[in-house]
């Protein structure tokens, strides 16, 4: 056994040692394992998961081995999902690894509390009855679920999850939170003791840029009646006498602090997004409420009080021009006011609308209006295919197109069943171009290695963020190539 | 309605044999199309790592069962967590070997040819061998290479634009070109002469940033700072002559322990050993799933140049998954001047100039500043720095006219390879060049003088 360590250092440095010990805790199911399934399983077993469930009742046939690496010649004929679970097992032995040969659909109609025992459940090539029961098993079992799909060229992926809380966040470039327009106390009095005009070059040029702009930005609101700069001319007019105090051209410091002045014009005070969570009402706590709003609720009060407005300080502070001295210090302080406010950044939300509610009552608008955008229209109208090819096997006991022949009454077929299903959702009149629908009858169903190694590698990175809490994750994506 | 009779290409099938609506220009479905890729398509995956697995899976069961793949590395213990066609017992072993034995041993018909050696270690009569090259590469100076090689192509050995600048067809070497860093990813198409080549949007890859000397010997702020000190400043101070090796173990401690002691002498905290690796031998974070999305996107994009099945991709897709989930296809324009896939850099020369002048102008041409030149004409070796045995024989060439060693035409196109740049940033390259004789009947051709 390799040393976890050396093994994933190249993830470590992305999600440290923290997230690897969520990702190794969590315990998944797969139901279906064609291609889009044992790809998605496949990235998610090399990271470390702590246990894998294979669901699958079908056996292994010869046109699986031109689109699953995880099935081989002398599989055929035998339980797929035992085939593929062998080879996953293969690929990490920290990895516990089972087997269920039984069809998902029935385990979702038979026994809906099997689902409750994992953290997560990745669903590939469900047909939308099955998509539409099985994610109020997992909502109200508390399991997050992703939905995985290929179909020719195009697929889908799809989170469910009750709420996905960002607590811990490791933004990527986020805006600074360096509070230069509202420093702390001992802050305000660290930048009390240089003085900007100091006459030795030197010192000059080694002044850090964040107390360049808190001083200046004081300087400017005790002559604007505590008013920051708003309007473009008075932000013109601040950059400017920023200029001004340089006193060489090859002052990085200076640079960097005209570069960095639209920090000081954004507004004080927590987000528009973080303050629509701490007013929502579950943010008022009982004994019921979950660990995400106790946290919720504990920001409020912060806010309300100790923070004065503010959320707390994340405490990093980026590189800059400065000496090491003056550099070190302004990191103590940045790092021991996070410390004292709570490890706490910011906190979102984000709640996804069960699948059925978003089938039966569809936002009219917006998919009127993306139905004749040039630039999602086929992006809409494959997300609309989709669906209707799910009509049409619940009545016809096939895909359109999935096997050779007749291919003209199957499209007449799948365009009368798309036409009821966009009526059905509102949008009389719309219409899909025929390319789509032609498209859609060729694909047939087909599951394509390709298409399904994109869409499970998609499904595999959700699967990640949604563990890590990462800030957002996808809402709803699909592609047609 | 008729059952398909059981057949490994089942779901391909739909995509190649079926008329389409949404296909590009050459699409001709059939039975015949499936057999011609099957028969007489060869692909070359460059790189055998985190992308390059996942290619070589994706292109075997895409209906591609003619490969060969070239990787120089040897399968290490931090390769595991995403290129899945290693165990930890293949650790030391060369990963084109073993990558290309695991997927033929579980897809069937497929053959995989390995080269276990340096991209440049290859002649050109290899590269020219394939139908489309995929690269699967994380250095630019590699992707830059193989970029040239491509391009070089464009020509063959004989002049391939026609009079409107037009590539023509049969000397265009397409690439499909993938890149991964962390959540992040691109994949793109090169049809040299039609889309931009990897130099005509060389700006995409910004030069590393390094840290001013003087910050590191003066003003140290961050940990990364205590390290390039060690590494950079402190490590020749005290090893005199004795260079640096990031593979071995010991000297990357005495780094790590040098930028600790540096790091708590002006206060600055998280120096880790790991940390001075990745500063060090300036690791990228890599994980499986963004390696998979991306390799598929690109063993797509084969199939799709290929055979039109679909319309491809133009002609370059970003995929960030940092922050949500955000895909971006840009199409970017082609440099017309590029040096690489323009259509060569015009030198004229007196029909007495030898083949050593000519390489020592190479090195003053303010385009080219190439040094250590090999030249070729029309797949013939004129002069080559290596290896010895083809320098001794070729040697004799240097004192003889071009234009004689040219057979005597007025204007070709002649081939050189080379170091380029200056200083420390040198790296190897292939250019095209037009030469064009002077005092000859003719050589004022008007398509031959322009765009240089
Ligand atoms: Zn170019």
């Amino acid at each position: 056994m390799a040393e976890p360590k050396t093994k994933y250092d190249r993830q470590l440095r992305i999600w440290g040692e923290q997230g690897q010990a969520a990702l190794e805790k969590s315990s998944i199911c797969l139901l279906n394992c064609g291609p889009t399934g044992s790809e998605t399983l496949k990235n998610l077993v090399l990271g470390g998961v702590g246990s894998i469930t294979v669901v699958d009742g079908s056996k292994v046939e010869l046109g699986d081995l031109g689109n699953n690496f995880m099935v081989d010649e002398s599989s055929v004929g035998q339980s797929k999902a035992k085939t593929v679970c062998a080879f996953l097992e293969e690929l990490n032995d920290a990895v516990k690894a089972k087997f269920i040969e039984e069809y998902p659909e029935k385990l979702i109609e038979s026994n809906p509390s099997f689902f409750s025992q994992f953290t997560l459940v990745v669903a590939t090539q469900l047909v939308e009855s099955s998509m539409v029961k099985l994610d109020r098993i997992c909502r109200d079992a508390n399991v997050k679920l992703i939905f995985a799909r290929s179909y020719g060229l195009t697929g889908f992926v799809r989170i469910s999850v009750k709420e996905h809380a960002v607590i811990e966040s490791k933004p990527d470039h986020f805006l600074d939170d360096l509070r230069l327009n509202n420093p702390w106390p001992e802050l305000r009095r660290f930048a009390e003791t240089i003085d900007l005009d100091t006459p030795d070059p030197v010192v000059h040029k080694h002044t850090p840029y964040v107390i360049i702009l808190i001083k200046m930005a004081e300087e400017w609101t005790k002559t604007h009646d505590g008013n920051l700069p708003s309007t473009r001319e008075e932000k013109k007019v601040f950059k400017d006498l920023i200029k001004a105090k340089m006193i060489a051209s090859d002052e990085d410091n200076y640079k960097e602090a005209i570069e960095a002045s639209f920090k000081v014009f954004s507004p004080q005070g927590i987000s528009p997004a973080v303050q629509q969570i701490i007013n929502d009402s579950c943010a008022d706590v009982n004994s019921n409420s979950s660990d995400f709003w106790v946290l919720v609720a504990a920001l409020k009060e912060f806010i309300a009080n100790e923070g004065g407005g503010e959320a707390p300080l994340e405490g990093a502070i980026p590189d800059m021009t400065s000496s090491t001295e003056l550099y070190v210090n302004l990191q103590k302080i940045y790092q021991a006011k996070a410390e004292t406010d709570f490890l706490v950044m910011e906190t979102y939300v984000c709640r996804y609308r069960l699948i059925e509610d978003e089938y039966n009552s569809p936002v009219q608008l917006e998919l009127q209006k993306y139905l004749t955008d040039e630039d999602y229209c086929v992006a809409v109208g494959f997300y609309i295919l989709l669906r209707a090819v799910d009509r049409f096997a619940a009545n016809y006991n096939s895909f359109p197109g999935q096997f050779d022949g007749e291919m003209d009454e199957e499209i007449s077929r799948l365009k009368t069943t798309a036409v009821t299903l966009l009526n059905d959702l509102g949008c009389n009149g719309s219409t899909l171009t025929e390319d789509l629908i032609n498209e859609m009858c060729r694909y047939g169903a087909a599951e394509l290695h390709a298409v399904a190694a994109f869409i499970g590698g998609i499904a595999s990175q959700e699967v990640i963020k949604v563990f890590f809490f990462f800030f957002f994750c996808l809402i709803f994506s699909q592609w047609i190539w | 309605m008729a059952v398909s009779e059981p057949s490994r290409s089942r779901d391909l099938d739909k995509l190649l044999l079926r008329p389409g609506h949404i296909i590009g220009p050459n699409f001709e479905p059939g039975p015949e199309l499936r057999e011609a890729i099957k028969e007489s398509v060869k692909v070359l995956v460059v790189g055998a790592g985190g992308l390059g697995c996942e290619l070589l899976k994706d292109l075997a069961l895409t209906g591609f069962p003619n490969l060969d793949v070239i990787d120089m590395d040897r399968i290490e213990v931090t390769n595991l967590n995403r290129q899945f066609l290693f165990r930890l017992e293949d650790v030391g072993k060369p990963k084109a070997e073993v990558a290309a034995k695991r997927v033929m041993e579980r897809v069937n018909g497929v053959n995989i040819t390995p080269h276990f050696c340096r991209i440049e270690d290859k002649p050109l009569d290899f590269y020219s061998d394939f139908n489309i090259i995929v690269l699967g590469l994380d250095s630019i100076e590699a992707r830059s290479y193989i970029n040239g090689v491509a391009c070089g192509f464009l020509v063959g050995t004989r002049l391939s634009y026609d009079s409107d600048d037009n590539p023509r067809d049969e000397t265009v070497k397409p690439m499909v070109d993938g890149g991964t860093e962390g959540f992040k990813g691109h994949a793109r198409i090169i049809l040299p002469g039609t889309t931009p080549c990897f130099e005509c949007t060389i700006w995409l890859f910004p030069p590393q940033v390094k840290f001013p000397l003087c910050t590191l010997a003066e003003t140290p702020r961050t940990a990364a700072h205590c390290i390039e000190y060690a590494h950079l400043i402190k490590w020749d101070e005290v090893h005199s002559g004795k260079s640096f090796d990031p593979d071995n173990p010991e000297d990357m401690q005495w780094v790590y322990s040098e930028a600790v002691k540096r790091a708590e002498l002006f206060g600055i905290p998280g120096v880790t050993y790991s940390l001075t690796q990745g500063v060090v031998k300036n690791i990228i974070p890599a994980i499986a799933s963004t390696n998979a999305i991306i390799s598929a996107a690109c063993a797509l994009e084969t199939l799709k140049i290929v055979s039109d099945c679909s319309k491809t991709l133009s002609n370059y897709l970003t995929y960030n998954g940092v922050e949500g989930l955000h895909t971006k296809v840009t199409e970017f324009v082609r440099d017309k001047d590029c040096l690489v896939c323009g259509p060569g850099v015009l030198i004229e020369l007196e029909k007495s100039v030898t083949l050593k002048k000519f390489i020592d102008q190479l090195e003053d041409h303010p385009k080219l500043l190439l040094t250590r030149v090999s030249v070729s004409h029309r797949g013939k070796n004129l002069y080559m720095q290596a290896p010895p045995v083809l320098e001794e024989m070729t040697r004799s060439n240097l004192d003889l006219p071009l234009f004689d060693l040219m057979g005597g035409i007025s204007k070709d196109i002649v081939h050189v390879n080379g170091m380029a740049g200056k200083g420390d940033k040198k790296q190897s390259c292939l250019r095209k060049l037009r030469v064009v004789f002077r005092g000859i009947d003719g050589v004022t051709d008007i398509d031959m003088a322009g765009g240089a």
